[in-house]
């Protein structure tokens, strides 16, 4: 399954719900302010270093630059564009957002 | 609504302001000028190129005062005064001169 | 008001419609891009510097993400309203609070910010609120 979040993880729980349901070998891609959680620095950063060796997740790239977090994504966290996205939705059989 | 220059067709809004910033160049800005009755002097065109100066800076089109102290700044007291500004541009130096420099109607224009 | 002495009383009036200063805090604490919230309140505060009021801007939560450095919203097709915050001075609002613990929890250090500003502790930033006349919620 390919989990998609939008929300960031400071403002909502959106993120740590979504993890504590993403099973073992599922993906998780962070969007729109879900991509501040891939953020090195942040508070959390030690939750998403969790999931990382359960779960693939990647982050949308044009998000990040358009908040100015280009270059400071946390290692493991595998930046895609618009089209890597589609990909993740068509490889996945099913998928959720966790609006 | 639209407005033609030289066999080309280009966007604007019910009052006249450009709907694609990009559209801009110099002889759309005497186009619309023309439109509001007024020839562009090295006076007029310095400010207009102020404006789109500000604008590529703040992406905004400064408010009325903050137009007037900026050119004040910048180019002297002597042009930094609403007088001048209105005597250049009768319907107010940042409505109307934003028309003319393409920009979008001043935020802060109430 | 008192009523006595009409003349007076108007001078009063206009003293009292023109003059009087309120303090207006705008407090921002949503991230720049997924909502229209920092956006919108932005161009509010653009048009209250309009009526010379004593106006300043708090950001804490997500709200500290509205000043990062290095916004670049081309790839997104949205307007990059983040070089606008350094318009501010010019329509003299130089009041800028950023909520220190919001910046920690995110990462962010003061010299990531586009533009000039007071960080202060979230103790302090209360205060602040407290000294308001008019409190925006944005």
């Amino acid at each position: 399954m390919l989990h998609i979040v939008n929300k960031s993880p400071y403002e909502r729980t959106a993120l740590a719900s979504c993890l504590a349901h993403a099973t073992k070998g599922s993906a998780v891609i962070l969007i729109e302010d879900a991509v501040y959680a891939a953020v090195k620095g942040g508070a959390a950063e030690a939750e998403l270093k969790l999931a990382l060796g359960r779960v693939e997740v990647y982050a949308l790239g044009p998000d990040i630059e358009a908040r100015g977090m280009k270059g400071r994504v946390i290692e493991g966290v595998k930046v895609v564009d618009y089209g890597g996205f589609v990909d993740l939705a068509a490889e996945h059989r099913t998928n959720q957002s966790w609006l | 609504m639209a407005i033609e220059v030289a066999d080309k067709t280009y966007e604007t809004d019910e009052e006249g302001y450009l709907v694609n910033l990009s559209d801009w160049s110099e002889d759309v800005a005497n186009h619309i000028a023309k439109s509001e009755n007024i020839d562009l002097s090295p006076n007029h065109w310095e400010v207009v190129n102020f404006l789109r100066e500000y604008y590529s800076e703040f992406q905004i089109a400064p408010a009325v005062r903050v137009l007037t102290k900026a050119i004040g700044k910048k180019l002297g007291p002597d042009k930094g005064n609403s007088k001048y500004l209105y005597e250049l541009f009768p319907y107010g130096p940042a409505k109307q001169a934003c028309k003319i420099a393409g920009l979008p109607k001043p935020t802060g224009c109430v | 008001m008192s009523e006595q002495g009409g003349e007076k009383g108007g001078m009063d009036l206009e003293e009292e419609t023109s003059g009087v200063v309120k303090k207006f805090m705008f407090v921002n604490r949503k991230a720049p891009h997924g909502t229209i919230y920092a956006l919108e309140a932005l161009e509010v505060v653009l048009i209250s510097a309009a009526f010379d009021q004593d106006v300043s801007l708090a950001f804490l939560d997500d709200g500290v993400y509205q000043l990062a450095k290095g916004q670049d919203t081309k790839p997104i097709e949205v307007k990059n309203f983040s070089p606008t915050y350094r318009a501010l001075e010019g329509y003299d609002i130089e009041k800028l609070y950023v909520e220190r613990e919001s910046l920690e929890a995110r990462g962010l250090t003061e010299d990531q910010l586009i533009v000039p500003v007071e960080v202060m502790s979230g103790e302090e930033l209360a205060r602040r609120m407290e000294e308001q006349d008019v409190v925006i919620g944005c």
